[in-house]
């Protein structure tokens, strides 16, 4: 059941930017789409949108070839996580996930025995008697997806699951889903604004930011080759640096890096190198060359951080850099705080502003 | 499947740094929830089906004041507020009032701190005992204070020894009034003192400040609203209280009746433009209390993200 | 006020870290017992003096026994008609925006603030039959003011502002999430109203039910004018009391004092049982 957004548009009030202008994706049948942006950048909005809670201004949704839009929400047969569990209290966890099966009118028998087979998926067997106020957090999730699944959707829907829980739940929950996933190849949108999660779950990211999508593809492609300065920037941490095209190349801190041809000199670039793609060596060993790609400068500050180290550069034109170096080179390398270092940025990325490479 | 039941509840650890991050959960007010509009056939029908009630239940009687005061014009009306005997009326009440609500404030708010701030044994009896003029017939408040200082009463016969006049007389007017509006400052206050929480007045005490500082600097200013529309209610009701004090009164024209005692003599009377020209005026005073609810309700929200109500 | 001191109930307890509570408490006390302690101590003293049958007869009197129904059952009937109508208007207010909706909901605390005899008056003018709606009921046979329906209707004007203003909080706290979570899982609005709303405004409800219904038992003002008086009929239990007082007969009157007191504060209890139950409930979810 693959699912098209097709020109997606909404604004919620006149007098603001709208929440998703002219979105366009598709979700991939049986796969997991994240849509994945900081807080406002229209993911949520999508999302409820999808599921009916919303009307969307111009375009249109596409559910396996079908047009959803005028379906009103109680008849698309969809799944909905939300966020805050919106669980109904005043019923048991049996009668929480019971609900959807309910209100298809299922006979009895079916209804207990979907919810027995509901409960032993999530793992709360002994707590159907339950109400959601006597569980913890991570309970009333797993409960939130049983009701959901309850109906067999065809489609689930995912606000931000997790965001509500302590860590280890919700590192424990992430697993937990990708297995269902994996069991059940339900198609799914989930949408978050961690990062990490999108990149351990999905099958697809698309990347938000103010409403438009920035970037669409697999995880890997987003995170190889980033296709503006936000998605570099907002997947894996970054190091960005501003310069200027000059001479043919673009001029950022002491270097020189391509950039596509008949770039005019004077634009504005800006240069996105991930901490751990940095080469890092001590200057002044024998054949270390300073090339056009190379910088100088000097440690200013090193913080362990377990599995690797951080370091804090000040490069000798005054730009901060950070380095991450792996526990083992660095202890090979036997680096100190003050000392003068050559780090190679030859992986950098280089973004003209304003349009992407 | 990996086992996910955690080994113990989750750790009561301040939540994930997404609550920290604005969210857009918004409540129904502010946005358009076309998914859950009832038809409009239906909307219209229960707000026309609400107005209706009100009309007949509220809004035709509180018309219906203005409409009899104003019956033959505003000559009458104004002649009949100006009777001496009204005159003495208005007088007594605000008199009562003015020793009323005052007395009130300062107990409602000892009480309320008291029972906001602090844990002791007999909180819950005080919470109980401070509503209970609510649950009593004003009647019977009335009567407890004749009983009481009436000359038949328990202190009847040491007060008419020393020739003081508690029933029958302005002093027991004040008492049962006292009694049947001493909730109102109290039960207004608590909430917004509760909902205001500790944290600052605990700081300033870390900052070394004394027990009234705190109070008028900190804590005051905090629930200014709700103790001033707490005031007013009080205020109102002292002034309009009809049962207690037509049981403790006497009725003794223009000396011991209240404007509602005046009210319901007039009415008996016959002179209904009489009544309903005294009446008016507190129902002036009701409306005026109405409107420093919405004014302190407003006031009260923009300092509170969700509102003290 | 010196810094915290603590009344020791057990060695190392205190009440909290904010000083002044011995002179709050002190005062507290002190007021109480002037204004509400003594003089319902005094009730209760007098009424010791009544030999038993002397209240019993008293009590169960003829007149006495249809004053009850009338006080009682009327109450229970406006309660209940409280509670409709407390639910109807929550929901519209908080719910809906219609023009005027800020006046509708400050006019529903008037009952609160309008003096008893001013609204005995007011509703007296419109409900008889030379008023507004009385007269036009009148064509129709019904009758309003001086017979019981004008004892309830002014126990429904009474009791209006406790039934609307317990139930308005829970549903603005209520949100719209569990109604899109039932809509998304099919649910019609009709069964999400019955089946995930509804259930959550019983404890508020019932809450404004008890207090619509102790503020009707014990109103005095409102109803005098409307119900006409006349006693085995339209006569009030504080009505009674009133009369009896002003014939001097104490101890009739206190008796009576005394069964609507008892009457009172089961009631006063049943409120904060229901508190209790519904804090435990608000617990579950």
């Amino acid at each position: 059941m693959n699912v098209r957004v097709q020109d997606l548009t909404k604004a919620f009030s006149t007098k603001a930017a709208p929440a998703v202008f002219q979105a366009n994706f598709e979700a991939p049948s049986g796969g997991i789409t994240t849509l994945l942006g900081p807080s406002g950048s229209g993911k949520t909005t999508i999302l409820r949108i999808i599921a009916g809670l919303e009307t969307a201004d111009a375009g249109r949704v596409l559910v396996a070839d079908e047009d959803i839009t005028p379906v009103p929400v109680q008849k698309r047969g969809f799944g909905l996580v939300f966020q805050s569990f919106a669980l109904f209290g005043h019923m048991t966890v049996r009668e929480n996930v019971a609900f959807g099966l309910r209100t298809q009118r299922a006979p009895k028998d079916q209804i207990e025995a979907r919810v027995g087979e509901l409960l032993k998926l999530v793992q709360l067997e002994g707590h159907g008697d339950r109400y959601p106020g006597q569980l913890s957090g991570g309970q009333r999730q797993r409960v939130g997806f049983a009701r959901a699944l309850a109906p067999r959707p065809r489609l689930l829907l995912l606000d931000e699951p997790f965001g509500a829980l302590d860590t280890r739940v919700r590192l424990e929950l992430r697993e937990w889903l990708r297995l269902l996933h994996e069991a059940t190849h339900l198609t799914t949108i989930l949408v978050t604004h961690d990062q990490e999660e999108a990149l351990d779950l999905s099958d697809r990211i698309v990347v938000m930011d103010g409403g438009r999508i920035q970037q669409v593809g697999s995880p890997d492609e987003i995170y190889q080759s980033p296709s503006t300065p936000f998605v570099a920037s907002f997947i894996g941490s970054a190091n960005v640096l501003r310069g200027r095209v000059s001479a043919g190349y673009a001029q950022v801190a002491s270097l020189s890096l391509d950039v596509p041809a008949n770039t005019p000199d004077g634009t504005p670039v800006r240069a996105i190198v991930r901490p751990h793609d940095i080469r890092i060596e001590r200057a002044g060993i024998e054949d270390s060359v300073l090339d056009r790609r190379t910088a100088a400068g000097r440690i200013s500050r090193m913080v362990n951080l377990g599995a690797h180290v951080k370091l804090d550069l000040a490069l000798t034109t005054g730009d901060a850099v950070t380095v991450h170096v792996a526990r083992r080179e660095y202890d090979s390398l036997g680096l100190v705080a003050g000392e003068s270092v050559l780090v190679d940025l030859e992986s950098a990325r280089v973004f003209v502003e304003d349009y992407v490479i | 499947m990996a086992d996910l039941a955690p080994a113990r509840p989750a750790p009561s650890l301040p939540v994930s740094e997404s609550d920290t991050l604005p969210t857009r959960r918004v409540k129904a007010k502010a946005r358009t929830r076309p998914a859950l509009r009832g038809s409009l056939l239906v909307r219209i029908s229960l707000i026309a089906l609400a107005l209706a009630f009100l009309a007949l239940v509220v809004l035709l009687p509180l018309a219906a004041v203005f409409a009899q005061a104003l019956e033959k014009g505003v000559g009458a009306y104004l002649r009949a507020i100006r009777q001496p005997e009204t005159m003495a009326a208005i007088r007594l009440t605000l008199l009562t009032a003015l020793l009323v609500v005052p007395l009130n404030t300062v107990f409602g708010v000892a009480a309320a701190w008291l029972i906001a701030k602090y844990r002791f044994w007999g909180r819950n009896l005080l919470i109980t005992l401070i509503d209970l003029p609510f649950s009593v017939s004003p009647v019977i408040a009335g009567l407890i204070f004749v009983l009481l200082f009436g000359s038949q009463g328990l202190c009847g016969q040491w007060l008419s020894d020393h020739d003081i006049k508690i029933v029958f007389a302005t002093p027991g007017i004040v008492l049962a009034t006292a009694f049947v509006t001493f909730p109102f400052v109290a039960r207004e206050v608590l909430p917004a003192l509760q909902a205001a929480g500790n944290a600052e007045e605990e700081a300033a005490l870390v900052l070394g400040a004394s027990g009234w500082r705190l109070f008028f600097r900190v804590t005051l200013p905090k629930i200014r609203w709700a103790l001033i529309y707490g005031i007013i209610l009080c205020n109102a009701r002292a002034m309009g209280e009809f049962g207690a004090v037509s049981v403790v009164s006497g009725h003794i024209r223009g000396v011991t009746n209240t404007v509602p005692l005046q009210v319901e003599i007039l009415y008996n009377e016959y002179d209904f433009v009489g009544a309903f020209a005294v009446a008016s005026l507190l129902t002036l005073v009701a409306l005026a209390t109405l409107v420093v609810k919405k004014v302190a309700e407003r006031f009260q929200n923009a300092r509170n993200v969700e509102g003290w109500r | 006020m010196a810094g915290a001191t603590n009344i020791a109930a057990r060695p190392g307890w205190r009440p909290g870290p904010l000083p002044g509570f011995r002179p709050t408490l002190g005062f507290t006390l002190l007021y109480l017992s002037l204004v509400v302690l003594l003089p319902l101590a005094a009730l209760i003293l007098k009424s010791a003096g009544l030999s038993w049958g002397e209240f019993w007869t008293t009590v169960t009197s003829n007149r006495a026994l249809a004053a009850y129904k009338l006080s009682f059952g009327g109450a229970l009937l406006a309660g209940g008609i409280n509670a409709v109508a407390g639910l109807l208007l929550s929901w519209v207010l908080v719910r809906y925006r219609f023009p005027g909706r800020d006046l509708v909901d400050a006019i529903i605390d008037l009952p609160l603030a309008l003096p008893t005899a001013v609204a005995g008056i007011a509703l007296t003018a419109i409900y008889a039959p030379t008023g507004t709606v009385g007269g036009f009921l009148e064509k129709h046979g019904v009758q309003v003011a001086f017979t019981w329906a004008g004892v309830v209707l002014a126990m429904v004007f009474v009791g209006l502002p406790f039934a609307v203003r317990t139930v308005q909080p829970v549903l603005m706290e209520l949100g719209p999430e569990l109604e899109e979570a039932a809509a998304v899982l099919g649910a019609s609005r009709l069964r999400t109203f019955l089946r995930v709303i509804l259930p959550v405004l019983i404890p508020p409800l019932l809450t404004g039910f008890a207090l619509a219904f102790a503020r009707a038992v014990g109103e005095y003002g409102s109803i005098v004018f409307i119900s006409g008086n006349m006693p085995n009929h339209t006569e009030i239990v504080p009505l009674l009391i009133v009369t009896k007082l002003e014939q001097f007969q104490y101890q009739q009157a206190t008796a009576l004092a005394v069964v609507m007191l008892t009457g009172s504060l089961v009631t006063l209890l049943a409120v904060n049982l229901l508190h209790a139950w519904n804090r435990r409930w608000a617990g579950h979810g």
